[in-house]
């Protein structure tokens, strides 16, 4: 291959492996949010049904 | 309202049911081909404007609306878009989210029962000692319906019906279902493409013959990689990025909406989105352009790859390749080809099932058992006319109508509705609602007015494809039954002129001029070079040619008399087909308007 053509698969390729691991990464490590401790915080804001 | 309890198992099987929606036979297919045939490597530059400018802003708008919709007990699209905003009319664009899934489906699952069937003869050995041209002709035997390629009857049909009921009874299992096959295909899917890399990138001259000498995988790589920056000045290969990302992230269909109508209100969607994206880039840019090319350039050298990368070259080429490693290790590459392809047809094909599924449970109270069956039992009312009339066109015609047209229609106006009715501050609102990382504040603009205009643009600059094929102007027999029959373009260009070489009782056979690329190794680019090519056309009983030896013929010349019933003909019924399903969701979108007004829930 000749260098600018792996130049630039490196640096596509590097880019979605580097980008797809780290939000993978940040998915499966974020805790998940805790449920609210009242019943009205579990409930959702429904502003269309009421306009 | 039929709030639905149901939703996703985990976090993880959310993101790889999404990114299973996204990642299709495109991604190992499409991709590559767009980018030999836009630039090379410079093709990645138009594609990372056009992900970040218009896919990652659409999966944001999608996967916020969805999530949006689903607080109200909406999973599909038509109540999804009628839950942000006050009319009664946007609730029929919503139809497209249904209408395109199941118009898709139909022929997307017979490519599907297409991968089910070759991995079966890829264990049974059924390419072992084929030649080239043999496998070429195999596909073309299965898809010619009548023809058995293993003995049973009808295999073609077997197969799809098979296909069919496999994702009948998964997406009747719920979305539990469809989060099982997506934990299991997606990895398997990505362990399987890496195989299949490996092989692309370490293949190198080994695959070099008598017949192709000049045989080098690395040449398809540096082909495929070396820019090309002077194509970044045409506007053509703006839009073929454009589209690329448009259809890789399968945007503009309603199936993300639904799948992000079962998140819950509080929980992240930002992240998600990207990350859904990424993968889907990563499956695209690391595995799909290092498996189809590179391996068929191993073998066949570049200039057949570049005369020949297609779509056609998954069916009709591989299997052939892969007996050049062996029968065990071509069993296995077969496996793990069309299994790959399997796995990235069903997570796409059971996404296009959920949002009739949701759709059914939230206005008419269906399970998902019927809601499934009666999914399945549409597609295969709607898929039978592109199984028996393959070969007339139906199934290109089904393709280019509810895959890229909807498609196209319904996202411009989503992306319209979202960042300009809705608006955007409500927009904004929702996609950082939960995010679990911070959206760039310059996404509030992009959304606003970027890709509105970038989607403008790809929308637009169709609207005279969609003319020309609206008018048949692809074909010079424009009529769906004709005394006469007129020769077709001989060449793509269609400039072309044929001499007719043999007139046979039902046959004629033209020589033409024709030119194809030429790979010039000193200098890395690809010439053109002309060459004598040659076009035939069979006729049935009381169909005769008119021409003689010699004869100059230009397209759109009459060269047979008789009756003759053209491919206009099943395309159009294709069209009405697709018409008729449009016009009974609207209907059905209808009846549950007046079920909601009766039941006092409606919003408007």
């Amino acid at each position: 291959m000749n260098s600018s053509a792996l130049t630039i698969m490196i640096l596509a390729q590097g880019f979605f492996v580097f980008f797809a691991a780290y939000y993978l990464y940040k998915v499966l490590t974020i805790p998940p949010k805790p449920e609210p401790d009242t019943y009205s915080g579990n409930d959702d804001e429904l502003e269309r049904q009421n306009d | 309202m039929a709030n639905s309890t149901e939703s996703w198992g985990s976090r993880l099987g959310l993101i790889l049911a999404m990114a299973g929606n996204a990642v299709g036979l495109g991604n190992f297919l499409r991709f590559p081909v767009q980018a030999v045939e836009n630039g090379g490597g410079a093709f990645i530059i138009p594609y990372l404007v056009c992900f970040f400018l218009m896919g990652i802003p659409l999966l944001f708008i999608e996967w916020s609306s969805g999530r949006y919709g689903g607080k109200f007990g909406n999973h599909s699209t038509p109540y999804i878009l009628d839950s942000m905003v006050k009319g009664r009319i946007l609730k029929y664009i919503g139809v497209f989210g249904i209408f395109t899934n199941l118009a898709i489906v139909a022929y997307y699952a017979y490519i599907e029962s297409w991968t089910m069937a070759y991995v079966y003869h890829s264990l049974i050995g059924t390419f072992a000692d084929m030649s080239q041209g043999e496998v070429a002709g195999f596909f073309n035997s299965y898809v010619d319906v009548a023809h058995s390629t293993t003995g049973i009857p009808y295999e073609a049909i077997v197969f799809f019906v098979l296909c069919l009921t496999l994702n009948t009874f998964i997406l009747s299992k719920g979305l539990r279902g469809v989060e099982k096959v997506a934990k299991i295909g997606m990895p398997l899917l990505i362990l399987f493409g890496i195989f299949l890399a490996i092989r692309g990138y370490t293949l190198g001259t080994s695959g070099a013959s008598e017949l192709f000498p000049n045989a080098n995988a690395w040449d398809g790589l540096n082909f495929l990689w070396t820019p090309q920056y002077d194509s970044l000045l045409n506007p053509k290969v703006w839009l073929a990025a454009a589209g690329q990302i448009f259809f890789t992230l399968s945007v503009g269909l309603g199936t993300v909406h639904c799948y992000a109508s079962y998140v819950k209100s509080k929980d992240d969607i930002a992240l998600n989105a990207v990350t859904a994206g990424f993968m889907n880039g990563f499956v695209e840019v690391v595995i799909g352009s290092a498996i189809v090319i590179p391996i068929a350039a191993g073998y066949l050298g570049l200039d057949w790859v570049m005369n020949n990368a297609g779509f056609g070259m998954a069916f009709q080429t591989m299997p052939y390749l892969f007996q050049q490693w062996g029968p065990i290790l071509a069993a296995v590459a077969g496996v793990m080809w069309f299994g790959l392809l399997f796995f990235s047809g069903i997570t796409s094909s059971l996404a296009m099932g959920t949002p009739w599924l949701g759709f059914m449970k939230d206005e008419f109270g269906w399970s998902s058992t019927k809601g499934a069956w009666s999914f399945g039992g549409l597609a295969l009312l709607l898929g039978l006319p592109t199984v028996f009339f393959f070969q007339q066109g139906v199934f290109d015609d089904y393709d280019y109508w509810a895959g890229t047209v909807s498609l196209v229609f319904f996202a411009f106006f989503e992306v319209i509705l979202f960042s300009w009715i809705f608006g955007m501050k409500k927009g904004w609102r929702e996609i950082n609602a939960g995010a679990d990382i911070k959206v760039p504040i310059i996404y509030k603009y992009i959304i606003k007015y970027v890709t509105p205009l970038l989607l403008g643009w790809v929308f637009f600059a169709s609207l005279p494809s969609i003319i020309d094929k609206i008018m048949h102007r692809d074909t010079f027999n424009r009529s769906s039954f004709a005394e006469v029959f007129y020769a077709e373009k001989f060449d793509t260009g269609g400039t072309a002129i044929g001499t007719v070489d043999e007139v046979g009782d039902r046959s004629i056979r033209f020589s033409f001029e024709n030119t194809r690329k030429k790979f010039d190794k000193d200098d890395n680019m690809a010439l053109s070079e002309k060459f004598t090519d040659y076009r035939e056309y069979t006729f049935k009983e009381g169909q005769n040619p008119i021409v003689a030896v010699g004869d100059r013929i230009r397209p759109g010349d009459a060269i047979a008399e008789g009756d003759f019933v053209n491919h206009v003909f099943y395309k159009n019924i294709g069209r009405a087909i697709l018409v008729c399903l449009f016009l009974f969701i609207t209907f059905l979108v209808y009846l549950a308007y007046n079920k909601r007004k009766k039941e006092g829930r409606v919003t408007l």
